[in-house]
């Protein structure tokens, strides 16, 4: 099979492509969503994006929350972004930081207004929003524009033999075309942190992954664990599929790097990337909508997802591309997946075969075509709190 | 080459995959090592299903669980060959 190396996209105004075209209504804050989801309602076109967070946060976990606000509306899949907070101080913030990318930005508070008047205004706006973006035309841009995240979920030892190699091979045939790409999941390289370290470009890079991946097992696992964990990592779902230890799910995890490429950088979660096309390591959650979550607000722009026992997750502004190589989940669950890679453990299909059969996906889907989880209105989107607010 | 019913990541692994479904015990095993494509045989003694792993020597409490020719872990249990491997006898290094 010949990939193509062009795909048609949206060109924005900072240069990055998007391949969707949203017009997005953006909390600042949890008693925000209300009027969010009043003007999505009001203005067909647009898409609020409520979610559980945003009051009292402070230090780290603040920083993470408006580095992922921020990522988000700046994301080239947003056209144009509304954003809506109780107060006009965060709200600023969060315009000011997706302005930076030239698009249209707009911002609204309630205090003084009530939800009435605030939806109203964000209306009339959010309308005028969509009369801009719902006429842009794709264009034809190449294939090395794409930026491309990758994280398994419901794993079972089918995805270390079968999607997540099929991963690694998309890595290792567009990474060296200038794609951007990224991986994470930090908990869950436990027991491969070693093979994971000695991927790194340089040493320092290494370096840094095994600091963050030390302190991810010093200030969450050993902080807060309340067992040794063998009922979440791996979890339920893991276990049903065959999974046994944590250290096995890591050296499928890992398959989804390649043979080939190295990281580049180690990034902080929802943290965009800086240091040029390539692969990068992000510190995140192995939680799926949070994850997701964290590597859109990086930039990222189509994500690509091994399951095995079925994860049905999906994302409201990245298309997250479903894929297995378990022949009961291609069966049972059809309907959620976008690529079908059990031929590889029958021997039908190697592993090279199924990375193509990705990228020829993940380029329908930059065209246009929706994935499985958009067309069943798949849009979990979950902001990662690091620790309790003030 | 026919459909194999065990994969093995690695030469040096002590367990393989189950990869076909409804799979019964005494069954004679195709198994296939995908690192090099070589293929012996081995006599299932479980009902496995697919996904779940298998003894492809006699295993000893204690020793080290070896896939993708790399430590996964420690059984706790004496485990004969062609036997079911799973959370029963296999546990975590680690947490």
């Amino acid at each position: 099979m010949t990939n193509p190396n062009t795909f048609y996209g949206y060109r924005r105004e900072n240069g990055r492509v998007g391949v969707r075209n949203y017009v997005a209504i953006l909390p600042v804050d949890d008693i925000s969503n209300a009027a969010c989801e009043a003007v999505a309602n009001n203005i067909k076109g647009t898409m609020a994006l409520p979610h559980a967070y945003g009051r009292l946060q402070f230090g780290e976990d603040l920083d993470l929350h408006f580095r992922t606000m921020i990522g988000t509306g700046a994301n080239p899949n947003v056209a144009a972004c509304i954003v809506i907070g109780i107060e006009p101080g965060w709200t600023k913030k969060i315009v000011d930081g997706i302005a930076k990318t030239g698009k249209p930005v707009a911002g609204f508070s309630i205090e003084q207004n009530g939800d009435i008047e605030t939806i109203a205004k964000a209306s009339r706006k959010a309308k005028e929003f969509v009369h801009m973006t719902s006429g842009q035309q794709r264009e034809e841009c190449d294939l090395s524009e794409i930026w491309v995240s990758a994280k398994c979920g419901e794993s079972d030892t089918t995805t270390g033999l079968a999607s997540c190699p099929a991963v690694g091979n998309l890595y290792d045939k567009l990474i060296p075309t200038g794609i951007y790409g990224v991986f994470g999941e930090t908990s869950e390289i436990t027991g491969a942190e070693h093979l994971c370290a000695a991927r790194a470009a340089t040493p320092e890079v290494g370096e840094k992954f095994m600091r963050t991946f030390q302190a991810y097992q010093d200030e969450v696992i050993e902080q807060f664990k309340t067992s040794d964990l063998s009922d979440s990592q791996p979890t339920k779902g893991n276990i049903e599929g065959g999974l046994t230890t944590i250290e096995e799910k890591a050296m499928g995890n890992l398959e989804k790097i390649g043979k080939q490429v190295s990281y580049i950088d180690v990034l902080e979660p929802a943290e965009a990337p800086a240091a040029g096309p390539g692969l990068y390591f992000m510190d995140s959650s192995s939680a799926a909508a949070e994850c997701v979550t964290l590597m859109a607000a990086a930039g990222y722009v189509v994500h690509v997802f091994p399951t095995g026992q079925g994860n049905i997750v999906g994302n409201p502004i990245i298309p997250v591309v479903k894929l297995t190589g378990n022949p009961r989940t291609v069966r049972t669950m059809s309907e959620h997946i976008d690529v079908d890679v059990s031929g590889v453990i029958r021997r039908e299909m190697t592993i090279s075969d199924a990375g193509d059969a990705l990228i020829d996906m993940v380029v329908q889907t930059a065209n246009g075509r929706l994935t499985a989880a958009e067309a069943l209105g798949h849009i979990e989107f979950v902001m990662t709190k690091l620790y309790r607010s003030a | 080459m026919s459909i194999p019913h065990l994969l093995v990541h690695d030469k040096q692994d002590n367990v393989g995959v189950v990869v076909v479904e409804g799979l019964k015990a005494g069954t004679e095993m195709l198994c296939v090592v995908t690192e090099d494509n070589s293929d012996f045989t081995l006599v299932v003694n479980d009902d496995v299903p697919i996904g779940h792993k298998v003894a492809l020597t006699n295993l000893s409490d204690g020793e080290t669980a070896i896939k993708y020719g790399q430590d996964i872990g420690r059984f706790v249990a004496n485990i004969p060959k062609g036997n079911h491997v799973h959370t029963h006898n296999l546990k975590t290094k680690r947490w």
